[in-house]
């Protein structure tokens, strides 16, 4: 999983049936010092998150198991809102 | 797998059911050096591993979820054991 900033949301009208009713938002990933880390994506959200939290998410086919046993065909998915984070050096 | 240091910690208290009681740990996944390789990731444990500590983590999901123990839980990284030591030859 990596954290990310959520920083918006796409509106499809028609789109697989599969995504029907499905949250999608727009994910800029973050480092752990909070900075920007690579290219912005869009995730299934799985957990109410909304914009401007930061959350995590998962990568891959994982990201559609949150809505088993609807095949939902996603490739990454918002699965946790971040209430803070530590880094130890 | 791949060898990575323990750097964090992160509280969730919103998340999916799947996570309920897991361990999330922040990971930078590091050369056989021992030197940062690429963005740190957010890996469960199922070893007991705290911070400052070398561990061994799968990025894969399957893998990831059978270290977790739980079918159809949405992860993609865990650790799968603590370092003791890495020999290289050469």
């Amino acid at each position: 999983m990596q954290l990310a900033k959520v920083i918006g949301d796409v509106v499809a009208t028609r789109k697989d049936d599969n995504l029907t009713g499905i949250k999608l938002m727009i994910l800029q990933p973050i480092a752990a010092d909070g900075s920007n880390a690579g290219r912005t994506l869009i995730a299934v959200d799985a957990v109410g998150a909304g914009v401007g939290e930061t959350v995590f998410f998962v990568r891959g086919k994982e990201a559609s198991f949150p809505f088993f046993p609807t095949e939902v065909p996603a490739d990454a998915g918002i699965v946790g809102i971040v209430d803070h984070w530590d880094v130890e050096t | 797998m791949q060898i990575a240091r323990v750097i964090g910690t992160v509280v969730s208290t919103q998340k999916h059911e799947k996570f309920e009681g897991a361990k999330l740990l922040l990971v930078q996944p590091v050369s056989v050096d021992d030197t940062p390789r690429g963005v740190p990731l957010l890996a469960v444990d199922s070893v007991g591993a705290g911070v400052h500590e070398t561990v061994l983590i799968v990025i894969e999901g399957r893998a990831a979820g059978d270290a977790l123990g739980r079918k159809l839980a949405p992860v993609d990284a865990a650790i799968v054991g603590i370092v003791d030591r890495v020999d290289v030859q050469e």
